[in-house]
């Protein structure tokens, strides 16, 4: 279990890594999937394979796709490019990366006290769910209130606008947005003809 | 939704109508006698033929398939003397039919006509005669036409008068 | 030495399941229009599979210049990959499953969810307006139903109280969940219409309209992967069809188990194939509108009605 723990960790960090200096977006976010499915993975080997496969639907299956999908609608090209190469130069890189490498210190020293680091046994899905609806119930309420106000958002956003139908159309008895238009004159086609040649 | 599973049942139950498929090189098709299909040159029951080389088909053409030279025996009887159908071109309009005053070229029931060689696609006279009279069996135009081509003297046609005698003082 | 031979065996029946699927579609696509279908080649025509595997092999495999090609490379790979990988926690009969997995349905959902990037990638890569249509088609629809798709399984997971497909079809033995989760079989098959992409969801490729949506750039064995993809994907939701709701491998005892798997595997392909002989194309709104404004409270409700069954059953 130790070498795929160790396989999926350099997959993992290598696929984070090209994500970062990656200079094309989709390219980029492939990584980024590369990367979950890694982490997903390290889920796995560490005996947790409820976490792994939401990692998989959720992160890779759903949310980089809609990133992709935001990429695709971008239609970023050359100029997005240079500009990410622009980025990669040391002066933007280095201070979050001193920040980073000090992480790294901390966590290695903490690895290499060798307390924490012993393989967990399995968490199946009976104590992760009693955890969540016992202890944590206030806060499961809470996100279940935050994801019902942004379907709520979204269901508002997204709704129909009133469709204005053609002069012509908003006349007929047939049409049932005709009586929601406020602009709803009772002209006949025969007189706005008229009136348009009047105007010409 | 119970249109949609009306739908479905209604398909499903095609899987026992009769296929209306013609498994055509085993099974042929029927075809009508008016069909207009392979473009033949006919003869007459005497055995001669009925092109008398007057181009109204070639005229009629609308795609310009067909080229002929006309010309003449010794009895003054007109005939092509080729007569050149590009198939490749043909599209079986059937307006040089119409146009034909002597019944000579006609469309047949038959359209088995594929070849390799596109070059083979030009029917010749000799390729398009056929030993037959076609639809209008018993016909000869040289037997109702007024001339004289060695199929009949003057005036001896069925419901034809002599020629009138112009030296006679009657009428 | 055993478990080689079910994955050996399990490879080669779903790849010949899948390229037989050419002939068994189109012979009964045309049987459902009262027409023969391709009944020249070999007996019955059959040998037709081999003709088309053929000719899409020696087809060139031209890759476009303006076309991103290492993706546009990966693309038609993913989708044969991920269905393939769904297959693996399947149990075509007891003792045959590659790996029975304990979270068996998850990873089903998980690798079905896998499965959009072909859509989402092959689209864009294709550089092509029609591909990048089809491609935000594919990505939304697939999104969409993904969610239906797992909830309306949830109904069958509480009532077995395991992720386990081997324990959803022990749980079967008296009473197949199709009588007990009906609302849940149907919404559970829409969701795999249109999440395989198939008629009459086939928005993302939609012929008339798309000319082929996201694969109008492929030629050649990457667009045989794509079509071979969708095979396995029809015969994936069946045989998940099967798993979760007709009781898998159970029947009676004249036939093995495996048998009874694939004759009702093959009765939900055949009724795949109906429906796109028989049903039309929605528009891309109305599917968008029903799978959020119907199908998904619909699910709710199925899961809502059947725990507060289980729980009164419990006392």
């Amino acid at each position: 279990m130790s070498l795929l723990f160790y396989i999926s960790s350099v997959v993992a960090i290598v696929a984070t890594l090209l994500v970062i200096t990656c200079h094309r977006p989709i390219h980029a976010l492939l990584y980024l999937v590369v990367s979950f499915l890694a982490v997903s993975m390290i889920f796995l080997s560490l005996g947790a394979p409820f976490v792994a496969v939401l990692e998989v639907i959720l992160y890779a299956g759903a949310i980089i796709v809609l990133l992709i999908f935001v990429v695709m609608m971008l239609n970023l090209g050359q100029e997005a490019a240079l500009q990410e190469k622009q980025w990669l130069q040391p002066k933007v890189w280095v201070g979050p990366s001193i920040l980073v490498a000090v992480l790294l210190l901390e966590m290695s020293i903490l690895l290499l006290r060798g307390e924490s680091a012993a393989i967990q046994p399995a968490v199946d899905m009976k104590r992760i769910s009693l955890v969540l609806f016992k202890e944590y119930v206030i806060a499961v309420e809470l996100v279940g209130f935050l994801l019902m106000a942004g379907i709520v958002g979204a269901a508002h956003i997204g709704k129909h606008k009133k469709k204005h139908p053609h002069r012509f159309l908003q006349n007929g008895k047939e049409n049932g947005h005709a009586d929601n238009n406020e602009n709803n004159k009772e002209v006949k086609p025969g007189e706005l003809l008229k009136e348009e040649m009047i105007h010409n | 939704m119970f249109s949609h599973i009306r739908t479905i049942w209604l398909t499903f139950l095609h899987l026992f109508h009769k296929k209306v498929t013609i498994e055509y090189p085993d099974e042929k098709v029927k075809l009508h006698p008016r069909w207009r299909g392979r473009i033949v040159l006919t003869k007459d029951p005497d055995g001669g033929e009925r092109c008398v080389g007057c181009y109204l088909c070639a005229a009629a053409c609308p795609v310009d398939c067909i080229a002929l030279q006309a010309t003449e025996d010794e009895n003054g009887r007109r005939y092509p003397e080729f007569f050149r159908i590009n198939f490749s071109r043909c599209i079986f309009c059937g307006f040089c039919e119409e146009a034909c005053p002597t019944y000579a070229i006609q469309l047949i029931p038959d359209f088995e006509m594929a070849e390799y060689k596109r070059q083979n696609l030009v029917f010749e006279k000799e390729d398009l005669l056929i030993n037959s009279e076609g639809k209008y069996p018993g016909y000869n135009f040289y037997k109702v036409a007024g001339m004289n081509a060695g199929v009949k003297e003057k005036g001896k046609g069925e419901e034809e008068e002599e020629p009138v005698d112009v030296f006679s003082l009657l009428p | 030495m055993q478990h080689v031979w079910i994955v050996l065996g399990v490879l080669f029946v779903l790849l010949n399941v899948a390229a037989g699927l050419i002939w068994v579609e189109r012979r009964m696509l045309a049987m459902w229009q009262d027409r023969l279908g391709p009944n020249r080649a070999g007996p019955l025509g059959l040998l037709i599979v081999l003709a088309d595997t053929l000719k899409l092999f020696f087809k060139e495999d031209w890759i476009p210049s303006f076309a991103d090609k290492k993706i546009f490379v990966i693309a038609p790979a993913i989708v044969v990959a991920s269905v393939l990988m769904s297959f693996v926690v399947i149990p075509f009969a007891p003792g045959i499953v590659v790996a029975d997995l304990n979270i068996g349905v998850l990873f089903f959902l998980a690798m079905s969810s896998l499965g959009v990037y072909s859509i989402v990638l092959g689209g864009w890569a294709s550089n092509n307006k029609y591909s990048l249509l089809g491609a935000m088609r594919g990505a939304s629809q697939m999104i969409a139903y993904e969610v239906f798709m797992g909830l309306s399984l949830m109904g069958v997971v509480m009532m077995t109280g395991s992720f386990r497909l081997t324990d959803i079809v022990e749980a079967q033995r008296s009473v197949w969940f199709c009588f007990t989760q009906p609302l849940g079989l149907i919404l559970f098959f829409i969701a795999g219409i249109a999440e395989t992409h198939r008629l009459p969801f086939d928005i993302p490729e939609s012929e008339s309209e798309l000319i082929a949506g996201f694969h109008s750039e492929y030629s050649g064995m990457k667009f045989g992967m794509f079509f071979i993809g969708e095979y396995l994907g029809v015969t994936l939701i069946s045989a998940m069809t099967v798993t979760m709701f007709f009781g898998g491998w159970m029947g009676p005892e004249f036939l093995p188990g495996w048998a009874w798997f694939f004759i009702k595997t093959f009765a939900f392909i055949l009724f795949f194939i109906l429906l796109r002989a028989s049903l039309p194309r929605p528009r891309y709104d109305q599917l968008m509108e029903s799978g959020w404004k119907v199908l998904l409270p619909l699910v709710l409700v199925n899961i809502l009605v059947t725990g507060a069954v289980l729980l009164y059953l419990k006392g």
